[in-house]
């Protein structure tokens, strides 16, 4: 199994979303992020002084897939979230170990 | 589901119509008491009962008059609420409201038991008024004189304005129990001393100096000992770096702001209308200049940022539009409709370049532009009535001896720019030095500003041990 951890830029997630379920995937967990890469902040201005918000905000998607699903996953999530512009984010995969459906004791790729 | 069983609605549309026709019926017999009232106080008349109809007297409509807008200027007291809260953090906002709420509250009892003795007293002098029998409003007989209870009512609520001016250019590092301090002593002395020589009949009104609803009578004296405590309280932690460069410091909402600006706009309706003090004609002139002063000083302020940063800056045209408000109180009686929207559009540039000098130039921190907004706006709006008044305009308002010289874009020449300018100078130094002096006696006794933990901690738990909004992710 592979944990695909993707910062996106908010906009984005609806299509991200659409697009992984159209490829069967079931569920993920949304977060709420700040951060920044390349891309630095960007400057506003407040009361005619200009100062620099350093921490952009995006939204981190992780989705939890078998093996054989991840190269589609993150191949999909890629094809969604790109804008072409800077600041359009990362994907990271990560093995794991092991997963639990709480409410059946489910494991492994049965509880995904 | 839980629907509203459907002789619910018409059961309330019967009470409705109940205690409408009540009404109509109370309505038609205290008019029918008023009748017989008039038919016994005056010999009969050859005219039935039925045909006599019962006059608002004038004197009834004035107190009217001048309690609705009595009632609208207290309002204003939500919007500099909103305002301040608004331009600054949300760790602050229990404080802000604190500060807005017991400015008004001791401010009216100082107002009652003593201040407005010495604003309208008439034993005194042209420069500090008494009357021992205004003193609490003279209590013992009070209740009588229905005018008397109109006029102090009318008047609190503009010194609860100037009070509050205050508390947001001090906001987010001054002590709460010095607030309450100042706030008393403002209500008690500052504004009635200088508002007697404008208002209670003192050398500045012998001088024929126009301030008609109170530019600098409220606004600037406001403002004024604002930038007394901004200089001896010094700005918030951060605000400047040590190299002097600006960190702005941005507030926590600015919806609140933009709303507490309209409530502002709908209570100046009460703050310059209800000036005229009675219910006649001009106030709907009155009210115009208003409305174009205020759209004027908007647009001013808008323009000035879009041409500066390229886009339109929301909180600072907020400022212009309270900018524009301040600008024409003083005038709104005394220039025609053109002469308003001028005030008003000079007023929004103005504030813009008065809040950038205030801040970079001079490092003083207002965290919601009040020196700029009503000191240098109220100066400005006051000054302007040397320049744009009108004599023409103004004397409806006043009579032969008491209306304005006309203003140098009327062929009046400098007298009355001049007179004006005595009295914003005058009113300057007074209230400046005297609060001035206030604040550092403040700071020196039971201390002005909290300590750097608390600042950092916010007002809200390190003052008042609780926090505007427990149930939201609060950054700063």
């Amino acid at each position: 199994m592979k944990l695909i951890i993707a910062i996106i830029k908010p906009f984005k997630l609806e299509e991200v979303k659409e697009a992984l379920a159209g490829i069967g995937i079931e569920g993920m967990t949304v977060t709420e992020v700040k951060g920044f890469g390349r891309q630095k902040g960007h400057t506003e201005i407040y009361r005619g002084s200009e100062y620099t918000v350093d921490f952009l905000p995006k939204v981190k998607v992780e989705v939890v897939v078998s093996d054989e699903m991840a190269g589609k996953t993150v191949d999909t999530i890629v094809k969604a979230a790109k804008t072409e512009k800077i600041g359009d984010g990362k994907v990271f995969v990560i093995g794991v170990e092991d997963a639990i459906r709480i409410r059946t004791d489910e494991r492994g790729d049965a509880a995904i | 589901m839980n629907r509203m069983p459907s002789n619910f609605w018409s059961g309330l549309a019967k009470a409705g119509l109940c205690s409408l026709l009540l009404a109509t019926v109370a309505c038609a017999s205290l008019h029918a008491q008023d009748a017989a009232a008039a038919v016994a106080a005056t010999p009969a008349p050859e005219a039935p009962a039925a045909e006599v109809v019962a006059y608002l007297p004038q004197k009834v409509a004035d107190i009217m008059w001048l309690c609705l807008t009595a009632f609208l200027v207290f309002f204003m007291q939500a919007g500099f609420a909103m305002v301040e809260t608004g331009l600054t953090r949300a760790k602050n906002a229990c404080n802000i409201m604190m500060k807005n709420l017991m400015d008004f509250c001791i401010g009216a009892l100082a107002f009652w038991a003593v201040g407005y003795a010495i604003m309208y007293g008439t034993h005194g002098n042209s420069y500090f008024g008494w009357d021992a029998d205004l003193l609490m409003l003279g209590s013992g007989t009070s209740g009588q004189d229905y005018g008397l209870s109109a006029s102090w009512l009318f008047q609190v609520v503009f010194a609860a304005t100037a009070a509050t001016i205050v508390s947001g250019a001090m906001a987010e590092r001054t002590k709460f129990i010095a607030y309450c301090f100042y706030s008393l002593i403002i209500s008690l002395l500052l504004y009635p001393v200088t508002g007697h020589w404008i208002w209670g009949g003192g050398w500045l009104s012998s001088m024929g100096m126009r301030d008609f609803a109170g530019s600098t009578v409220v606004h600037s004296v406001g403002a004024w000992a604002s930038l007394a405590g901004c200089i001896v309280i010094g700005p918030r932690m951060g605000k400047f770096t040590a190299d002097g460069k600006i960190n702005p410091i941005p507030g926590h909402n600015l919806v609140l702001t933009a709303l507490g600006v309209f409530i502002l706009w709908f209570g100046w309706y009460g703050f310059n209308p209800g000036s005229t003090l009675l219910a006649v004609g001009g106030i709907s002139h009155i009210a115009v200049t208003t409305t174009l002063g205020a759209a004027a000083g908007a647009l001013g302020s808008m323009l000035i940022t879009w041409i500066r940063f390229g886009k339109p800056d929301l909180s600072m045209t907020l400022n212009g539009t309270l900018a524009g408000l301040v600008a024409i109180t003083a005038p709104c009686a005394s220039v025609s409709t053109g002469g308003a929207v001028a005030i008003g559009f000079v007023a929004g540039i103005l504030v813009f370049l008065s809040v950038l000098f205030i801040e970079t130039k001079l490092k003083i921190d207002d965290p919601v532009g009040a020196i700029s907004v009503h000191g240098v706006c109220g100066a400005w709006g006051t000054l302007s009535i040397g320049l744009f008044g009108s004599r023409a305009i103004d004397l409806p308002y006043w009579s032969d001896t008491t209306a304005i010289a006309d203003g140098l874009f009327y062929g009046g020449g400098v007298h009355q720019l001049f007179v004006q300018f005595v009295g914003v100078a005058s009113v300057f130094a007074f209230t400046f030095v005297s609060a001035f002096i206030f604040f550092k006696i403040l700071k020196a006794t039971i201390g002005l500003r909290v300590s750097a933990e608390e600042e950092s901690m916010g007002l809200d738990v390190a003052e008042h041990g609780q926090e505007s909004y427990p149930n939201f992710v609060v950054r700063e």
